[in-house]
């Protein structure tokens, strides 16, 4: 009997909860994190098939795409500033660096959209060649990534306003936070192998 | 104008074959008298609340048996049509044209793969993995509601081509490119498969991930790893493999939808696609595939061979890491299935060696559970014989295997009927055999009452003599170089009366399939005097140590572990009266539950919606179908109150009124 | 209660720091290696061999994943997060597996098997299992 109190009692419910989502959606990442490998994968064995069309020295824009990296990763650091002060209660400060975190997102999807956009006008859409089909659905899974970070982000910052930063909305929070790290680690692989290397070898 | 509204819809996809008239009309037979007896016995609102949008995974899982078993018999039906036309294809065309023949073998992969064993796993653990740890629910039941929903809709779309559509895909359980491809297989059917695959695989990696995290985080207190019962420890290493190899599947079909959709070229033969990829691809998760339907069965059969033997599992230790070796091993395998593709000696080389060191693993359970039984008690009820018949066959089906592991033999071997006999007797002989074993085990904790012996043991002499008459002759025809899915041959073959042998033994597996509904009715029917209490085997494990059926709220108090059999250890030390099925002293504290909630329907209906929507390109039915599942996720994160409470106080007064009647 | 704030201050500004060091250590290894290829490209491949440069960018690449997990995505802080690490790395040697593995496979069909051959391949199978 006595075993079993200090069994019940011993676990606070709110941190065991925590504990159980922050884990499961650390699964979820990996799982993520398979789906683009197995996009890299497609890339890797697919980018010299350029069907005589053209390849990623004559198509990339190396300074384009570091200002890009840089936008990213910059609203990663916001987003970490976002949760260290949701931890610290501060809500308007929380809502000020997710809103700083929204606007550079927005951003880097827009430069990445211009970059589709100048591809598809010159007549290298993905249709062109299977190179540029693993090239856009690579690039643009991780986009789509950072379009479901943005509207769960709105989501969020409407759940601050409404509800404050109760346990409830500080757990979803660390997930969205995490979210939006993990897509920044997958993009600096994007970088080195996709642009990088695409502009190098 | 048309186009926007219906996409590619037009009125040539309604039914207007033998086959889909007859598929729709069963579809609208069957709704409609389930319709009419909910209906006239008020039942709607008691589906509704106690079933359909409940969150306990006891229940989540009952509903997944159910639809495996349903979509068992539809491909039951695909085999039986199969072997129909092969008997009969004897120097003539048969009785089916050759795309008809295609579809239905296409369709008895997928069904029997993702829609049957994959349901029948998934409901069997919903059912009795947290009872085994102890624990009261899952770690996300809204989640693993979601999940079931998801594999329902995906259930239901795979199918709807009977009604709307008129063709399945036809490019064999894989649909390998470039058959797969839009120029070669325009219709819908190919479209339906992806779609159908894509969401029902949704759902299973969030089954995936809720298993996991429900395993790790959520034993009853004192249950350390090493003290977990194997069918829980066999249920992780299979969805491991679930959550590192589904999203390989996701992402290879999204592929083909976008070289179908949008007229990519991944895996077309021009524009620099390789189609090779998309085999490469699609065996890196078809594999583990394979092993994700086994490696419960191995888990249930360890169970069932312990209880039955009435000692503990020989070598529990080794059963584990077994387990998980053939977990990794399963990863580092893929290429096996395309050693005739040409890759080299080098590359087959790898590949063979670490497929045969899969016997290993294997090969030391099969020694367990010998040894397990070695000096027991053996108690030969059903599912013990089920055991039996499946360790035969799957030692025959394994060495089969070893065999194929060899490229040299595989180039002989491969694409024909032995391949198709292999595979089978590994599918049948082991994750059915281990399906059937474990639903009559755990039978009487489900309902409270033991399925019959009698028609039990008839259902398994059918069914084991049925497969080993329709697949040895398979074996025969293949080394005598039949090819798989053959539609017709010539006479001179002389394959005919061996077709027409696995012909009767699929008719004799027929009758053990209606031997085994018999004896669902007969238990049924006998119930009162079959009715027994929580632990009719005298069990091992923790599932065993609360009633039967199992109240809502699982266990009266959290259950203590204090080693391996955690329930045999508590009736050892007198710390579990199995008589009165209460935990001597147990304190009853509030118990958290998940509310029910219909959300998890919704949110599929609305997938399913985007689903139907993209293979006919609507393309504003698919924005709405979008759009309404994003609201769903949106309001359900609003959602703060999602568990109620049940007092200590009213379990007590349940557990009371229960031991008095 | 003024002493929890106050712990949670100083703990703010720790990780405030942590937050920071990962920003500047990221930034600065992004343009190393923009760096690394602008020269290679400028100099006409000729400073800097390809099987050094892709060595130097894919190692900084991995060094700037190290570098996130452990600034941004906290892996292998606090308690009970060992889990978290030794998912991860299986993970990773998993992506490796399905990543090199493929390159492998494929390379080699792509040196040993004609067009030809392939479409003759793709043809004969319905799918094998």
């Amino acid at each position: 009997m006595n075993e079993t109190l200090t069994a019940t009692h011993e676990a606070r419910p709110m941190n065991e909860e925590n504990g159980k989502t922050i884990f499961g959606f650390w699964i979820y990442l990996m799982t993520d994190l398979i789906m683009f490998a197995a996009l890299f994968a497609t890339y890797a064995v697919l980018h010299d098939n350029t069907f005589g069309g053209p390849g990623p020295e004559q198509l990339f824009d190396l300074n384009g795409v570091l200002f890009e990296t840089l936008v990213l990763l910059t609203s990663s650091f916001t987003c970490g500033l976002a949760m260290l002060a949701a931890r610290n209660g501060n809500k308007n400060q929380t809502m000020g660096w997710f809103i700083a975190t929204f606007v550079l997102g927005t951003g880097f999807l827009a430069l990445e959209a211009a970059e589709f956009v100048r591809l598809i006008a010159s007549g290298s859409g993905p249709q062109a060649s299977a190179f540029l089909s693993a090239f856009f659905t690579l690039v643009g899974t991780h986009g789509l990534h950072i379009m479901v970070g943005l509207l769960w982000m709105f989501v969020s910052l409407v759940q601050i306003k409404r509800k404050g930063l109760t346990p409830f909305v500080n757990s979803k929070l660390s997930r969205l936070a995490l979210f939006w790290h993990f897509l920044d680690l997958v993009w600096i692989f994007i970088f080195t192998i996709v642009y990088l290397m695409g502009i190098a070898i | 104008m048309e186009h926007f509204l219906l996409g590619n819809l037009t009125w040539d996809a309604l039914p207007h074959q033998w086959f889909t008239i007859g598929g729709t009309s069963a579809l609208i037979l069957g709704g409609a008298v389930t319709a009419f007896l909910l209906t006239r016995y008020k039942l709607w609102g008691w589906l509704w609340r106690d079933w359909l949008t409940s969150t306990d995974p006891k229940k989540i899982g009952i509903m997944y048996i159910v639809v495996a078993a349903v979509m068992f018999f539809r491909g039951g039906l695909d085999a039986i049509m199969i072997w129909l036309q092969q008997a009969m294809a004897s120097g003539s065309g048969g009785y089916l044209d050759a795309s008809h023949f295609q579809q239905i073998f296409t369709a008895h992969g997928d069904i029997m793969v993702f829609f049957v064993t994959m349901g029948f796993f998934f409901g069997l653990m919903n059912l009795i993995v947290p009872l085994q740890i102890g624990a009261r629910d899952l770690a996300f039941p809204f989640l693993n509601s979601l999940g079931f929903w998801l594999y329902v809709a995906g259930a239901i779309l795979i199918n709807m081509f009977f009604a709307v559509g008129g063709q399945f895909a036809a490019a064999g359980w894989l649909s390998l490119p470039p058959l797969s491809e839009a120029v070669y297989s325009p219709g819908a059917g190919m479209d339906y498969w992806i779609w159908s695959l894509q969401i029902s695989g949704l759902g299973s990696l969030l089954g995936g991930i809720n298993f996991l995290v429900t395993i790790f985080k959520m034993r009853a207190p004192g249950m350390k790893l090493f003290d977990m019962p194997l069918f829980t420890w066999t249920s992780l290493s299979s969805m491991v493999l679930v959550v590192s190899v589904f999203p390989i599947l996701t992402v290879t079909i999204f592929l083909l939808w976008l070289d179908r959709f949008f007229g990519m070229h991944f895996f077309t033969t021009d524009f620099g696609g390789n189609p090779m990829m998309y085999v490469n691809l699609i065996w890196m998760w078809g594999h583990p595939e394979v092993y994700i339907l086994v490696i419960p069965a191995f888990g249930i059969f360890s169970e069932v061979v312990s209880t039955f033997s009435h000692k503990r599992t020989f070598g529990y230790v080794s059963m584990v890491m077994a387990s998980l070796g053939v977990m990794v091993i399963a990863c580092l395998v893929w290429l096996h299935h395309f050693f005739t593709m040409g890759a080299g000696a080098d590359v087959n080389i790898v590949f063979g060696i670490s497929t045969m060191l899969i016997a290993i693993p294997v090969g030391v359970q099969v020694f367990n559970w010998i040894a397990t039984m070695w000096h027991g008690r053996i108690e030969f009820k059903t599912p013990m014989y089920w055991f039996l018949g499946f360790i035969s066959t799957f030692t025959f089906g394994g060495m089969a295997g070893v065999l194929l592991a060899d490229p040299a033999a595989d180039y002989q071997l491969h694409n024909t009927l032995f391949l198709v006999a292999h595979f089978h007797t590994m599918i049948v002989g082991g994750a059915l055999f281990g399906i059937f074993a474990g639903i009559t085990y755990w039978f009487p904790k489900i309902t409270g009452f033991t399925l019959d012996e009698k028609w039990g043991r008839r259902a398994f002499w059918l069914w084991l003599i049925g497969f080993f008459a329709s697949f040895t002759p398979l074996y025969i025809l293949g080394a005598m170089g039949a090819n798989r899915r053959i539609d017709h041959y010539d006479a001179a073959t002389g394959y005919q009366p061996f077709f027409i042998m696995a012909l009767a033994g699929v008719c004799i597996i027929a009758l053990g399939v209606v031997a085994q509904v018999i004896q669902v009715y007969v238990s049924i029917r006998d119930r009162k005097q079959n009715m027994v209490g929580g632990d009719p085997w005298n069990g091992r494990t923790l599932e065993w140590a609360t009633h039967s059926p199992v109240p809502f709220y699982s266990f009266a108090s959290t259950p203590v572990v204090r080693g391996r059999d955690a329930f045999w250890e508590m009736k050892q030390s007198g710390r579990h009266n199995s008589q009165t099925d209460l935990v001597p002293g147990g304190n009853y504290e509030d118990v958290e539950l998940s509310k029910n909630t219909g959300m998890a329907i919704y949110l599929s209906a609305f997938v399913f919606l985007f689903g139907f929507a993209m293979v006919w390109h609507i393309l504003w039915l698919a924005a709405i179908g979008l759009i309404g599942a994003i609201a769903c996720v949106i309001m359900r994160s609003f959602d703060e109150h999602t568990e109620y409470t049940v007092s200590g106080s009213e379990i007590m007064k349940m557990e009371l009124s229960r031991k008095l009647s | 209660m003024e002493n929890n704030t106050q712990m949670a201050k100083q703990e703010g500004s720790g990780a405030m720091l942590k937050y920071a060091i990962g920003f500047i250590l990221s930034v600065i290894l992004t343009v190393a290696a923009y760096t690394l290829v602008l020269i290679h490209i400028s100099s006409e491949h000729e400073t800097i061999s390809h099987p050094v440069l892709l060595a130097a960018i894919l190692t900084l690449a991995v060094t700037q994943l190290v570098v996130q997990l452990i600034f941004f995505l906290h892996v292998g802080a606090g308690r009970g997060s060992g889990w978290k690490t030794l998912i991860f790395i299986s993970t990773f040697v998993f992506v490796l597996l399905i990543v090199l593995g493929s390159i492998w496979i494929m390379n080699h069909l792509n040196y040993n098997m004609t067009p030809d051959q392939v479409s003759h391949y793709l043809q004969t199978q319905q799918g094998g299992f």
